[in-house]
């Protein structure tokens, strides 16, 4: 394929408190594609996450991260985001005193703005976000909760996709949403993210686990180790290293 | 990396933090100031300055006999080096030239202070449901809708007005819910107190405006001693609103103020105060020292009082509104917001003294720590024997912004009978780099981030507060906090 891809990964480095985590990562994902990062523990796959997302906390000693042809290295995390760029969290975070109604449509109107299109008011918010709430099966007494707070962890992962629908971001980068589901969430998750896919868009799945990849089919599946891509396969990949475990690529 | 992170965080709150405080500016006018020092001679010279009739000047030489006697309190989580109180000049006035005869005459350059202050005196663009009495130093500048109020029976005035022209009801109430001796910074104020406000609601009569006060410090070496009470007569309702504001100065200057309110049966009266002194610079320079004693009595069954305050400035606040339960069936309220930042102090809380039968309180406590600042709640819950089936309810939450600030809760509850029902409800939460991080990733800024965050948990006291002045507290916050908001 010729076209350019919508993220581009060239031999990046990144540390916290000067340990290096990421150690030449190489990576390219086209619009239309599902790729699933496996690894254990350690491996850098959440460094890996909250790197692309621009958090803080990461330094980024070498390489480029392009998204859409364009180097975000030096951009804040609200401005990937309004490029596109979506984060779905491993662990998301209890924000008390603001209601998930609140959060979800200033993070809406904010993308809003960001793409030069009219704000909604709270009553236009309503019908666009009770639209949403269906994909993942969620009541709409859930939006007058405060963000995250007392959520149970199947809510708090059901929250996330939510939030990808709603920001209908172009990239989608999910960090471990099948950890501590029970089946059914799982599956009504899987629906909701296999809903919103399409052509023109890209999603990365953060798993240990074969398990999310047999309601998500990935298109491609690499294998993480000490912070790089130490192999690159088929959906098959995934079913070989549950089988075999990780040690077999040693 | 970490301590590099931290600093990103702290960098980006501390820029939203560190708004100019806005009201910094001073007034150049023509003063009419005594000398420095404190002593009989200068109280009576304050006494006779303000043509004060015997009895108050006995008041005063009694306090102060008191005051010497006493030394500051020391229990307070509040670090600063000794107040010079023989460095203070006591009372200082702008010079009148003639005697006003109504508020369009008072100097240019004072309403013209009041006016940058968003507080308009003159006839025209006065506010239509607010009365003022702008406070000015030592001395009231002048108090509007004072005929309209008059109608209903109603005094407002500032306190000089009132111990000249209702001795009788000054003389019967000053001083009964504070005594003069009850601590260090209340006897200092009952010996040297120059002016504030003074408000008698009639029988059965609900004020049909919000009273409102606005002290400004203006001077540099002056300290306010502002006194204000409030009566509250039979089934009578009145709102009343405190604002303050300072110039920026690099020295400390003091602010030690009485304030008492007395509600009888059936009355109710709700005292709220957006207090924005000069909180000093970033690395604790200047401000003001705050060291305010407020409190009311239910003294009638049915009656009830509440205290909102929003705390923002001051470079030390000391301060407990607080609520003496006589009446049968009386209720106090307590409502705070106190937000510190940079190197600012604050230790405030409230008492509730409960001495009636089934009289209920209830704490509702925000304090919000940024910089390297330090906020604490101090509280005390009395419940006595004869206070059979009476009820309090307690919240003191506190939320951190950064790293470097604190926070503390010291609630006392004292509980004499077996009737009596206490509740008492505390958390700690922080505004930290992954809330934020989480705000930022869905796009959102991190001012709008603050806001939600900060406005979320004021909201309970927030609710309280007179329109008016919720307005003026969100915009307060906003301003100290999240940069620009509209």
């Amino acid at each position: 394929m010729n076209k350019t891809p919508i993220l581009e990964i060239k031999e990046l480095k990144a540390c916290i408190n000067q340990n290096e985590i990421l150690k030449n990562l190489n990576l390219k994902v086209h619009k239309g594609e599902i790729h699933a990062i496996m690894g254990p523990n350690g491996s850098g796959k959440s460094t890996f996450s909250k790197v692309l997302a621009g958090h803080p906390a990461y330094n980024v000693t070498a390489g480029q991260i392009l998204f859409k042809g364009l180097n975000i290295l030096d951009l804040d995390p609200e401005d990937r985001s309004h490029l596109g760029i979506f984060l779905a969290f491993q662990y998301p975070i209890e924000i008390p005193g603001v209601s998930n109604e609140d959060f979800l449509r200033l993070a809406y109107n904010a993308k809003q703005k960001a793409k030069n299109e009219p704000e909604v008011d709270p009553l236009q918010f309503l019908i666009i976000i009770n639209e949403k709430l269906k994909l993942v099966d969620m009541s709409s007494t859930f939006l007058s909760r405060n963000v995250n707070e007392g959520f149970s962890g199947g809510e708090k992962k059901r929250n996330e996709i939510l939030q990808m629908i709603l920001l209908d971001s172009d990239l989608s980068i999910l960090d471990e949403t099948d950890s501590g589901l029970d089946i059914d969430a799982l599956k009504i998750i899987s629906n909701g993210i296999n809903t919103f896919m399409n052509e023109n868009k890209a999603i990365i799945l953060i798993t240990h686990y074969q398990r999310l990849l047999d309601y998500i089919k990935p298109d491609f599946v690499h294998v993480m180790q000490n912070g790089k891509i130490i192999k690159t396969g088929s959906a098959d990949l995934a079913q070989e290293l549950e089988l075999k475990g990780y040690e077999w690529l040693k | 990396m970490i301590n590099q992170s931290n600093k990103t965080l702290n960098t980006n709150i501390t820029k939203l933090v560190n708004q100019p405080y806005k009201y910094g500016f001073s007034t150049a006018i023509e003063r009419d100031i005594i000398e420095k020092g404190l002593n009989p001679d200068i109280i009576r010279l304050i006494s006779q300055k303000k043509q004060e009739p015997a009895f108050m000047l006995t008041f005063r030489l009694k306090a102060y006999q008191k005051w010497i006697q006493m030394s500051s309190p020391k229990w307070a989580q509040l670090k600063f080096s000794e107040i010079n109180y023989q460095d203070i000049i006591y009372y200082s006035a702008p010079k009148i030239k003639k005697k006003l005869n109504s508020l369009d005459e008072v100097d240019a350059e004072l309403l013209q202070t009041f006016e940058k202050l968003g507080i308009s005196l003159s006839e025209q663009k006065r506010l239509t449901n607010v009365a003022v009495d702008a406070v000015f130093d030592s001395v009231s500048i002048g108090t509007t809708f004072k005929e309209e109020l008059a109608e209903e029976g109603i005094i407002f005035c500032s306190m000089s007005e009132a111990v000249l022209e209702y001795p009788e009801l000054v003389e019967k109430y000053l001083g009964t819910v504070v005594p003069i001796g009850d601590n260090y910074y209340s006897a200092l104020n009952s010996a040297v107190f120059t002016d504030g406000s003074f408000c008698y609601i009639p029988k059965n009569v609900i004020c049909p405006l919000d009273l409102s006060t606005y002290f400004r410090i203006n001077d540099q070496q002056s300290g306010q001693f502002e006194r204000t009470l409030i009566i509250a007569d039979e089934n009578s309702t009145v709102s009343y609103l405190e604002g303050c504001t300072a110039p920026q100065y690099d020295n400390n200057q003091l602010h030690a103020a009485v304030v008492e309110l007395i509600a009888f049966e059936d009355a109710y009266i709700k005292y709220s105060t957006v207090q924005n002194w000069y909180a000093g610079n970033e690395i604790g320079e200047g401000g003001i020292y705050n060291f305010v004693t407020k409190r009311g009595l239910c003294a009638g069954n049915n009656s009830k009082i509440s205290w909102t305050q929003v705390e923002t400035g001051s470079s030390i606040t000391w301060k407990y509104p607080s609520c003496l339960l006589v009446g049968d069936n009386s209720k106090g309220e307590f409502y705070s917001v106190a937000l510190t930042n940079n190197y600012q102090q604050a230790d405030t809380g409230t008492k509730m003294i409960h001495v009636g039968k089934k009289s209920r309180s209830r704490i509702v406590s925000k304090g919000i720590s940024a910089g390297q600042s330090k906020n604490t709640y101090r509280g005390l819950v009395n419940i006595t024997t004869k206070a059979v089936g009476a009820r309090n309810y307690s919240q003191c939450d506190s939320l951190l912004i950064g790293n470097l600030s604190n926070a503390n809760t010291f609630p006392i509850i004292s509980v004499q009978n077996s009737t009596s029902k206490v509740e008492h409800e505390a958390s700690t939460s922080k505004i930290g780099e992954e809330q934020i991080f989480y705000f930022l990733q869905r796009g959102i800024s991190i001012e709008k981030a603050i806001e939600l965050m900060i406005s979320g948990f004021c909201r309970e006291v927030f609710t309280e507060l007179p329109l008016e002045f919720a307005a003026e507290a969100d915009r307060l916050l906003s301003l100290k906090l999240e940069g620009s908001v509209g």
